[in-house]
């Protein structure tokens, strides 16, 4: 998976994949386009069902990014699958609430808190 | 101190064009000493600013321009984006937080803007932007 995965650090535990965002800036178009390629290969191409997005290093994300996350959410649900997210910092979590994605993402304060959702 | 202009350029709409003159307003930005404060909020304002005049008001036809110009005094910084679209009705973009909307992986832009500076502002037609938001500078 390593090598069509890239903008992730991806490691597994219980059976559960614990995908890390690398990029701490989640901003610009192209950035954006490559890690929903990536994070919908992780669904449609390695067929995982149990997914915890890890935000630690994400600085900064703009609505574009929401949009794949909304999308990443859609097709796990889709495919009878489970999506988590966790250790999203102060200024992100601002984010998911101003735009009331805190009712449509489970997201956890760390991946430990992650993991027992599922 | 009074406003002075530190920034202004007009280019095509282009992605990968806006991403650097993100990057050089930034630039600018940080050799003034915005504090890490409010850099992450100005930096999301300016991305969603131009990728709405990029996406949604220039249609993303390389033939038409996109504006913008970064104003600022002791302590306010004010960015104006004008897009030569056809403009848009704020009053018509869909809530994203109403639960219909909620799963739509568009329309959430402006609502972040809002958000995260003290003022957010339309012409008329709805082809200019103007945000301001009060920052800290180290000095």
């Amino acid at each position: 998976m390593a090598s069509d995965v890239t903008r992730f650090n991806i490691q597994t535990i219980d059976g559960v994949t614990i995908a890390k965002f690398i990029d701490n800036r989640i901003l610009d178009e192209a950035t954006i386009q490559v890690i929903g390629e990536q994070m919908y290969r992780l669904v449609d191409d390695h067929g995982l069902r149990k997914v915890v997005l890890d935000f630690e290093a994400v600085e900064h994300l703009s609505s574009a990014a929401l949009g794949k996350l909304i999308n990443m959410k859609k097709k796990m649900d889709a495919a009878g699958g489970q999506l988590g997210m966790c250790s999203l910092r102060p200024e992100l979590l601002k984010i998911f609430k101003v735009t009331k994605l805190t009712k449509v993402f489970n997201i956890s304060a760390s991946v430990e808190k992650a993991l027992k959702g599922f | 101190m009074s406003e002075l202009m530190i920034y202004n350029q007009t280019f095509a709409s282009d992605l990968h064009v806006s991403a650097d003159i993100q990057k050089e307003i930034q630039e600018l930005w940080l050799a003034r000493g915005m504090s890490d404060m409010d850099l992450p909020d100005m930096q999301l304002a300016l991305e969603e600013g131009l990728a709405n005049a990029i996406k949604h008001g220039n249609k993303m036809d390389p033939n038409k321009q996109v504006t913008v110009e970064c104003f600022m005094n002791e302590d306010v910084v004010r960015v104006v984006i004008k897009d030569e679209g056809n403009g848009f009705d704020l009053n018509e973009v869909p809530d994203p937080t109403l639960p219909e909307n909620l799963d739509k992986p568009s329309g959430r832009g402006v609502m972040l803007m809002k958000a995260f500076m003290d003022d957010v502002l339309y012409n008329d037609i709805g082809n200019q932007l103007t945000f301001i938001k009060r920052c800290t500078f180290d000095s």
